[in-house]
């Protein structure tokens, strides 16, 4: 079971590593801090949105989630600076990844 | 270490041509040794080429087609920042005693693979830089209360000044509200805001001292390096209103060569974005924190080009791998009171400030006469 594995089934995990507990992002088989082997934390997670623009009438904002992991996420409704969010849809098309927070 | 010392430069001109970039490359040798005769490439022991084009073999390529047996040849690629990281390799092999003189040759074309960076999936869906450009100058504008006319003095001043440059891609001034009411691309960033990908080659060559003296009458010395990579990734970024890569960057360039901020009298940024400009003379310490545009506007207003005389990348056009040489040359043509109409007045040192990916990698040169 791999993050993309999960996210191509439209699920969000975050990585954490087995030994020390860091939260290892953007995804990896073994940490960046102690090479220890990377498992997978299942959520929900609450983010909160840091910035956002719009690119004609869609909202894109910069989520983070744990304090640590940032993503770029689309969004329905005008997001507001501190927001509390979740996902609502994220997974794997062409190639690259995709997220939806509501 | 030794001494290292810019000796000879060709540029052509930025277009949006559709050309091989093995041909490309040759462009600018070209018009170097042309316009270096002293230059004997039979005593060049490195030829470094800077792109992002995913052809192979591309340095002994243009070795070859050069007529240059060099002792190293290879290509470089660090996204948009290639070119000085070009500058600091070559720097490094002549300051260790390994090679006297080194041919650097950046170039792009304009459909350049290294305009996106497809591994950075933080991004999910929102990979083209004009994504990270306008959350940089949403973050900006909110921290700094700046409004977008604000900023589009940046791109007023640069195409300015880029009609003074002969190899710039564009040749038209614009007014504020002109880049207001060009195609909005997103909420926070308009068509003129932007830097334009285009195909464009440039060639240095750096020397020895001893080499460097025997070549020319005013060698320009390379006397502060500084670089950071602070990740690779967009969203790692510590600020989205500052460029942390790029203040660490410039205080150890600044540092080895003994300089500070104020003792700078011409400077290239890396304007990729027209946010990028006060976020990068903040970050060098040109200004404080919030304060670049004021800086900007004074110097717009004065008709002063010490920054970004040439155009930066909004007037002169992107071509990746070629842009930290041509800033460099640039800074050299300045140093050497050859910079034609956009020459500033007298200038002894400069800086060149080049970086990539959201500012995730940040290069700083300090050159000085």
């Amino acid at each position: 079971m791999s993050f993309e594995s999960k996210l191509n089934e439209g699920e969000f995990f975050i990585p954490e590593c087995t030994e020390c507990k860091k939260i290892v992002w953007p995804p990896a088989e073994f940490c960046n801090h102690c090479f220890g082997v990377v498992s997978l934390k299942e959520g929900p997670f609450e983010g909160k949105i840091m910035e956002f623009s719009r690119q004609n009438e869609q909202y894109f904002c910069l989520v983070e989630f744990e304090n640590t992991i940032k993503i770029i996420a689309n969004i329905s409704k005008i997001p507001i600076i501190g927001q509390k969010v979740k996902i609502s849809k994220c997974g794997i098309n062409a190639g690259n990844y995709f997220f939806q927070v509501i | 270490m030794n001494k290292v010392g810019i000796v000879g430069y060709g540029i052509t001109p930025f277009t949006k041509d559709d050309k091989k970039i093995e041909s490309i490359l040759l462009d600018s040798a070209k018009e170097l040794f042309k316009n270096n005769q002293k230059i004997n490439r039979d005593d060049i022991d490195a030829v470094l080429v800077s792109t992002n084009n995913n052809s192979k073999y591309l340095s002994p390529i243009l070795s070859e087609m050069a007529g240059i047996q060099p002792k190293i040849a290879h290509t470089i690629e660090s996204l948009c920042n290639s070119g000085t990281n070009s500058i600091v390799s070559a720097y490094s092999y002549i300051a260790s005693g390994l090679a006297d003189m080194i041919l650097i040759t950046g170039a792009e074309r304009y459909d350049s693979p290294g305009q996106i960076l497809e591994w950075d999936n933080s991004r999910g869906e929102y990979k083209h830089p004009i994504f990270w450009a306008s959350i940089f100058a949403k973050s900006y504008k909110r921290k700094f209360s700046i409004s977008d006319e604000q900023l589009a003095i940046v791109s007023v001043k640069n195409h300015k000044q880029a009609k003074e440059n002969p190899n710039a891609l564009s040749n038209k001034t614009y007014t504020v509200e002109d880049v207001i009411n060009s195609k909005k691309l997103t909420e926070d960033l308009r068509l003129l805001d932007c830097s334009r990908p285009c195909t464009g080659s440039a060639s240095i060559i750096l020397a020895s001292e001893d080499k460097a003296k025997q070549l020319t009458d005013k060698p320009i010395w390379i006397t502060g390096i500084g670089q950071k990579t602070t990740s690779a990734g967009f969203t790692k970024n510590s600020s989205f209103s500052s460029m942390e890569s790029t203040k660490l960057a410039g205080q150890t360039a600044l540092k080895m060569a003994n300089k500070n901020s104020k003792d700078i009298d011409v400077a290239e940024i890396h304007d990729a974005f027209s946010v990028c400009e006060p976020m990068a003379l903040e970050s060098l310490g040109f200004s404080v924190g919030g304060r670049g545009m004021d800086m900007i506007n004074e110097l717009h207003d004065t008709n002063n080009f010490k920054i970004n005389p040439r155009g930066g990348l909004i007037g002169s056009g992107h071509p990746l791998g070629a842009t930290g040489i041509a800033q460099t040359i640039e800074i050299t043509q300045q140093l050497q009171s050859n910079a034609g109409k956009r020459q500033v007045d007298n200038p002894k040192v400069g800086l060149v400030h080049n970086m990539s990916a959201a500012a995730t990698s940040s290069t700083v040169l300090v050159l000085e006469t």
